[in-house]
């Protein structure tokens, strides 16, 4: 039991960043705009928040740090793919790039560096239900924050006329356009909102996860994060889903080698990928599906006359 | 400052410029409540944007605009719609992955929750017999009932001038006529209409006056009833419409396109399934299939011109009566001289970023032998591209300019005669004129009909009717992915192809009214 207990756990610790990353990139998306940025975001939320709780002693303090962080990093991929028209694939991917390498060289005294790592606290009253309890009412704060945001982030695009009209800036550009909707504001803020929740999907990482700041510690979940949209078919409840489903494949490596089952590690660790793959091909091989949920103006330019 | 004005909306000496055209040059325009104006002109004459500066989406270089007696600075739609704006456009504004009532409330400034929405517009639906269902997603509606979203959200906002942008365009003649029921109501209840239109029999059948723009420049403003139809046509155009010559009758032919049976599901939820088409096309007969837009015609003349194979019945397509569903484009092409216009003009007739003359090179290589000794032969080619560009009249600086940067109608002129200046043995033509200006359109029409005369076949999938009635020998419907029969087109009248585009049979249709 107490095994099953300490899995379930470090599952939720494992699922936490992909679904804050993930729940960005899906609005981001949702307008219209394909940010391939985020393990640049990550990265630099990682950093960042790293580095401010070292120098402010205050978890809070970080974690809002490393959510303006990540969207700074946005920034710069908002205004050179919306005001100047870049590319948003390869402007996503330079992204990234970049963000690993500012995070490197920021970075650079911080290696070695010892965190103890964000304070979890106990919800009085239910945290003392057995097992449950434990696992649910026992959890640091931004675990808590992630579920507050898939909430209302499905409360925000579903019930509000604000998330009403950012959908349908993403479903054509032209129509909210000629309807007097801002296009390029309305996908400025969701681009920032996409880097502002990769950001703190990266400081869960050297804050909680582990926390400790290693040189190009997000290894991957930026594009775990990605597929994972595409996964959810642009929808958020199955976001949360997946972002579970995926952390736990990402903590079956640890306890299958806990357990002593004898295949190499590498492919233990190779699984969280190729899990990621084989789901993207069967999620594609249902085209309709993907019509139906894609933002329909996903990745095009807007290109306003007048 | 006059509190108030005969006219509703004034507009004086209006100009609008865009890079290397002068798009509206000193335009007046005046309108009264209840007054049904029609806005007449060709492709390409300006009156879409003028409209624009009314609504608020483009703005004007020069001149003013009055809105009773009061000049206005119309800088956004929203400020428009404040004034009592509304406009129904062309391509239509509407989001596909949204309910109507949400598509409708994203159209209006000031939110009132859903529920409610719903109710007023299943009510006002009712008032003015427009049925629609506030519940249901766009991307399962007719383009017949995207317009009615288009209208209903301007109605709502009990606009005092309503513009309508070629809303006929995408209608059968029969909601063509219901439309037009809505819209004099309208009229009769106070409300200006301003009526964007080239089709003159709808413009006598429902304005009261018309403002006729040729060339970005006001030609004048006439009252419709004191007008012919040939009087609007020779302001409009500039001149008299040449008559088409119908070449002497040939003797047909053998079929050289047939198609058996053919069926192909839908790969996308929004397209158009294929089901059991039967038709033939023999040498020397122009064949139409007439329909409204988005009903299969995409589909169909993918599966002939070999974009999409039809591997799973490779039989159900014939040219020259070999089965070809196994071939690609170029095969269909190269062995059977088959040529096809798709309607998509960029991305399928051709690619935006190269040049005319790459795109001259691409289809017309092998027949025209543009290759030495496998490069390609640019002298050739260009004399190609120049040859078509001259002889159908496309207005291009030169023939190195990138496909994409032609205006639709352009593009049209040079794909069109790409195709038929290699004289194909089968030809598979979609809107063959759309948004050709009306002298080009008649020399494409011509090349059609001389083509045929050759004893080509060829098979014409058109919205236009009268396009339809003018050209071809025989002429049916795509209504849903199904194609009705074909009938000879002297026995067919523009009211009985309506119903066939609406999926009536004829046999039923006619015991219907009987």
């Amino acid at each position: 039991m107490d095994i099953l207990i300490a899995a379930i756990l470090t599952i939720i610790t494992a699922a936490t960043p992909l679904l804050f990353a993930a729940l960005g990139e899906l609005v981001t998306e949702k307008s219209g705009v394909l940010n391939l940025g985020i393990e640049g975001m990550m990265i630099m939320g990682a950093i960042i928040g790293f580095f401010t709780v070292h120098q402010t002693d205050s978890a809070f303090i970080a974690i809002i740090a490393s959510m303006i962080a990540g969207a700074l990093t946005a920034t710069i991929f908002a205004i050179l793919v919306l005001k100047f028209h870049a590319s948003q694939v390869p402007t996503g991917l330079a992204l990234t790039i970049f963000g690993i390498g500012l995070s490197a060289l920021i970075g650079q005294s911080m290696i070695g560096v010892a965190y103890e790592g964000i304070p979890k606290i106990a919800i009085p009253g239910l945290s003392s239900i057995p097992v449950i309890g434990d696992i649910f009412f026992n959890q640091d704060g931004l675990v808590y924050f992630s579920i507050f945001m898939v909430v209302a982030t499905m409360w925000f695009l579903n019930k509000t006329r604000a998330g009403l009209i950012l959908r349908a800036v993403g479903d054509s550009h032209d129509a909210a356009h000629a309807m007097g909707y801002s296009v390029i504001k309305i996908r400025f803020l969701a681009t920032l909102f996409g880097g502002a929740m990769a950001g703190v999907g990266g400081a869960y990482l050297s804050l909680a996860y582990s926390p400790l700041w290693v040189e190009g510690m997000t290894a991957g979940r930026g594009w775990i994060a990605l597929a994972l949209v595409v996964f959810a078919s642009w929808r958020v409840g199955r976001v949360l889903l997946g972002a579970y489903l995926f952390g736990g494949i990402t903590i079956l490596q640890l306890h299958a080698q806990a357990l002593g089952i004898a295949v190499p590690s590498q492919i233990m660790s190779m699984l969280p990928y190729l899990a990621t793959i084989l789901v993207l091909v069967i999620i594609s091989r249902d085209k309709s599906k993907i019509k139906l949920n894609s933002p329909a103006s996903l990745g095009k330019a807007f290109h306003p006359s007048r | 400052m006059p509190q108030s004005s005969d006219y509703l909306i004034e507009l004086k000496g209006i100009c609008k410029a865009f890079p290397g055209v002068l798009a509206n040059d000193d335009i007046d325009l005046k309108i009264k409540a209840g007054e049904v104006h029609a806005l007449l002109g060709e492709n390409g004459a300006g009156k879409s944007t003028l409209v624009k500066m009314i609504y608020g989406i483009l703005k004007q270089d020069a001149g003013t605009i009055h809105f009773n007696g009061d000049l206005v600075d119309i800088k956004t739609p929203a400020i428009a719609r404040e004034l009592g704006v509304a406009m129904v456009f062309q391509h239509f504004s509407l989001f596909d992955s949204l309910t109507v009532v949400e598509n409708i409330s994203l159209g209006m400034d000031h939110s009132s929750d859903l529920a409610t929405l719903a109710d007023q517009i299943t009510e006002l639906s009712k008032r003015y017999g427009l049925p629609l269902d506030p519940h249901r997603h766009v991307y399962t509606l007719s383009v017949g009932e995207r317009q009615r979203i288009e209208i209903i959200r301007c109605l709502l906002q009990e606009p005092k001038l309503l513009i309508m942008d070629e809303p006929t365009s995408v209608l059968t003649p029969q909601e063509v006529e219901k439309l037009f029921v809505t819209l004099k109501r309208l009229s009769e209840e106070g409300m200006a209409i301003l009526y964007i239109s080239h089709k003159l029999d709808e413009i006598k059948a429902l304005c009261h006056n018309a403002t006729i723009l040729r060339l970005g420049k006001k030609v004048g403003t006439v009252s419709v009833a004191d007008e012919s139809t040939q009087s609007l046509a020779a302001m409009m155009m500039g001149e008299e419409l040449k008559e088409l010559k119908h070449p002497e009758a040939v003797e047909l032919g053998d079929t050289r396109l047939e198609v058996k049976d053919l069926s192909l599901p839908a790969d996308d939820p929004l397209g158009i399934s294929l089901r059991n088409i039967n038709l033939q096309v023999r040498g020397g007969e122009v064949v139409g299939i007439a329909g409204v837009a988005g009903n299969g015609q995409d589909e169909l003349l993918r599966a002939l011109n070999g974009e999409q194979r039809t591997l799973d019945s490779i039989d159900s397509i014939e040219l020259e009566g070999k089965a070809v569903g196994k071939l690609n484009p170029n095969s269909r092409r190269v062995n059977f001289g088959l040529a096809s216009v798709p309607e998509k003009r960029l991305g399928h007739g051709a690619t935006p970023d190269m040049s005319l003359v790459d795109n001259a090179f691409l289809t017309a290589y092998q027949h025209l032998k543009l290759l030495k000794n496998g490069l390609i032969d640019y002298a050739k080619t260009r004399q190609f591209a120049e040859k078509i560009i001259a002889d159908y009249g496309v207005k291009t600086p030169n023939s190195d300019v990138p496909a994409g940067s032609l205006s639709g109608g352009n593009l049209q002129k040079f794909i069109v005669g790409r195709e038929l200046s290699q004289n194909p043995d089968i030809l598979v033509i979609a809107q063959p004129t759309w948004g050709v200006d009306a002298g080009a359109a008649q020399t494409i029409r011509q090349a059609i009909r001389e083509l045929a005369a050759k004893g080509a076949a060829v098979l014409v999938i058109s919205q236009d009717l009268d396009e339809l009635m003018e050209i071809t020998d025989r002429i049916g419907a795509i209504c849903g992915g199904v194609v009705s029969e074909f009938y000879p087109t002297s026995e067919m009248s523009i009211d009985k192809v309506g119903m066939l585009m609406a999926g009536v049979s004829l046999e039923e249709g006619v015991s219907d009214v009987a």
